[in-house]
C-alpha cells in the first residue's frame, strides 16, 4: 500500500533521511520507532505529501506522490503533532469544515459516526478550546478518519496523554486498524509499538536499521535490540 | 529536476467544489472572528488612533487640512490593512491548521481565494466604519459612489498582494516585520494611484483627469489576481 523507494531528504545540506526503502502492505499496522532527530516525522510528512524528497519516490496505493498527490490526499488520514483543529469552533463545526474540504456527501451521518467512535457525541456543540488534550486528540482522530481514508498516519498520538486517555486512544487505534486500514504510527513507546502493530521498523540516523514482524518479538528482546541499534 | 508542485498533472476538483471550498474557508474565518472578536476590533481601534494622531498632530488651517486629508485616510487604510494581513495566515500557522487544509484534496489556490476574501471582508468592514468618522473629523464629503469604488478597488489590490506576501512572510522568523517590508514597495503603484484618484474625485475633477490613475488601480488588481493564482501553489508548499 505504501512503497518508499530510495528516499533521501536533506535540510540545509544536512541529511535527515538516507536512501530509505520501506514497504507497508495493505491492512498492515506498522510502528516506526527511533530516537529524536532520526527522521521519523520527516518520513511521515513526505508520505503525507507535505514535504518532497530530494531523491527517490513514494507511492500510495500505486499512486506516485510526484504526479498524483491530489488523489493520494483523498486516501490519507493524518493525525499530526498538532491537532489541526480550530479552538474557536465547536467539535461539530471543525468536522463540518473538513467534511466540506473532502467533499463528503453524507457529511451529517459521517460526523455523527466518527464523533460516536471517539466518544465525543455529547461534546459536539462545545468549543474545542475547552477540551482537554485527550479530547482534542480524540477529535483529531475523528477528523482524520472522517473521509474514510485507506491509509492513516499517526505521529506520536500518545504524547501528553494520561494513562486513561492513552488506553482509550489504544482502543480507537485498534478499532481503526481492525477496519482494514493501513496504519503507520510513529511512537517513542516501544511497548505501544509492539502491542498495537503487526510490524515494527526502527529508524536511526536517517536509515531503516530494523524492520520485522512484532509476533516474533518479546518486549524485552526488542528493547535490548533497539538500544543496541541506537547505541551502535 | 523534480517539478516544484505536487499538483501537476493531477485530477483537479471541479469548479463547483472549488467554490464550495472557498466558501467553507470564508465561513470558517468569519465564524471564528464572530466568536473571538479580536481582529476587526483591533483594526478599528488602530484606525481611530491613527486618525486622531494625525488630526491633532497636523494643526493645519482648513485648506491645508483638506489637501492632506485623503493621504491621511489612505495611510490609515494601509496601516490597518497591514495589521490585518499579518494575521491572515498567522492564526492557521500557529495552530497547525494550515496543514489540515494542505492535507485535504483541494486546489490550493482555493485556500488563497478564501483567505483573501475573508481578509477583504474585514478590511471593508473597518473602512465602512472609518469613512464616516473621518467625515466627522475632517468635514470632507467622502460618500461619492466613484470615491467609494476607488476605495474598494484600492483595498482589493492591496489586500490581494498582502495576502500573497503574507504566505511568504509567515515562513520567516520575523513575519510581523517582514510583511510590511515586502508589501510596501510592491503595493506602492496601487497606493499612489488610489491616492491620486481619490484626491481628484474629492476635488471635483472630471473623469479625464483621473482616468489614468483609475486604470492603474484596475490593471494592478487584475495583474496581481493572476500572479497570485499562478504562484500561490508554489509559495504555500514547503
Amino acid at each position: 500500500m505504501i512503497n518508499i523507494k530510495s528516499v533521501s531528504k536533506s535540510f540545509d545540506m544536512k541529511p535527515v533521511l538516507r536512501d530509505i526503502t520501506l514497504d507497508i502492505a495493505p491492512g498492515e499496522f506498522t510502528a516506526l520507532v527511533g530516537p529524536n532527530g532520526s527522521g521519523k516525522t520527516t518520513l511521515l510528512r513526505i508520505i503525507a505529501t507535505l514535504l518532497r524528497p530530494n531523491t527517490g519516490q513514494v507511492t500510495v496505493a500505486g499512486l506516485n506522490l510526484d504526479t498524483r498527490a491530489h488523489a493520494v490526499r483523498q486516501l490519507l488520514g493524518v493525525v499530526a503533532h498538532q491537532t489541526l483543529l480550530y479552538d474557536n469552533l465547536t467539535a461539530h463545526e471543525n468536522l463540518l469544515f473538513y467534511a466540506r474540504l473532502y467533499n463528503i456527501s453524507d457529511y451529517a451521518e459521517r460526523i455523527s459516526v466518527v464523533l460516536n467512535k471517539v466518544d465525543l457525541t455529547d461534546w459536539k456543540d462545545t468549543l474545542v478550546r475547552t477540551f482537554s488534550h485527550g479530547m482534542q486528540q480524540r477529535l483529531s482522530i475523528a477528523r482524520a478518519i472522517l473521509h474514510k481514508p485507506r491509509v492513516i498516519l499517526f505521529d506520536e498520538p500518545h504524547t501528553g496523554l494520561d494513562q486513561k486517555a492513552s488506553i482509550r486512544l489504544d482502543e480507537i487505534l485498534q478499532s481503526t486498524a481492525a477496519s482494514g486500514n493501513t496504519v503507520l504510527m510513529i511512537t517513542h513507546d516501544l511497548k505501544h509499538a509492539l502491542s498495537l502493530s503487526d510490524k515494527v521498523a526502527v529508524l536511526h540516523k536517517g536509515q531503516i536499521a530494523y524492520h520485522g514482524r512484532t509476533t516474533d518479538l518479546s518486549i524485552d528482546a526488542f528493547a535490548n535490540q533497539y538500544h543496541e541499534i541506537i547505541n551502535a | 529536476m523534480k517539478s516544484l508542485t505536487h499538483n501537476s498533472n493531477d485530477h483537479l476538483p471541479k469548479t463547483g467544489q472549488y467554490w464550495r471550498v472557498v466558501k467553507t474557508i470564508v465561513w470558517k474565518d468569519l465564524n471564528i472572528e464572530i466568536r473571538q472578536k479580536t481582529l476587526v476590533s483591533a483594526l478599528l481601534i488602530f484606525s481611530f488612533m491613527v486618525i486622531l494622531i494625525f488630526t491633532f498632530a497636523l494643526e493645519l488651517d482648513k485648506s491645508t487640512r483638506e489637501n492632506v486629508a485623503i493621504g491621511v485616510l489612505w495611510v490609515t487604510f494601509v496601516f490597518s490593512s497591514t495589521l490585518g494581513l499579518n494575521q491572515t495566515f498567522a492564526y492557521e500557522k500557529d495552530r497547525g491548521s494550515l496543514e489540515g487544509m494542505l492535507l485535504s484534496p483541494i486546489d490550493y489556490t482555493a485556500i488563497f481565494i478564501g483567505k483573501f476574501i475573508s481578509t477583504y471582508i474585514f478590511v471593508v468592514i473597518v473602512e465602512i466604519i472609518v469613512i464616516p468618522m473621518f467625515y466627522i473629523l475632517y468635514g470632507i464629503p467622502l460618500f461619492s459612489p466613484v470615491f467609494l469604488l476607488i476605495v474598494l478597488l484600492g483595498s482589493f489590490g492591496y489586500t490581494l498582494v498582502g495576502t500573497l506576501l503574507a504566505t511568504i512572510a509567515m515562513r520567516t522568523r520575523a513575519r510581523e516585520i517582514m510583511l510590511p517590508i515586502l508589501l510596501f514597495p510592491v503595493s506602492m503603484p496601487i497606493v499612489i494611484a488610489a491616492v491620486q484618484c481619490s484626491n481628484a474625485i474629492i476635488s471635483g475633477a472630471n473623469w479625464g483627469q483621473f482616468s489614468s490613475a483609475f486604470n492603474i488601480v484596475v490593471v494592478y488588481d487584475i495583474i496581481f489576481l493572476g500572479v497570485a493564482i499562478m504562484t500561490f501553489d508554489y509559495l504555500i508548499q514547503e
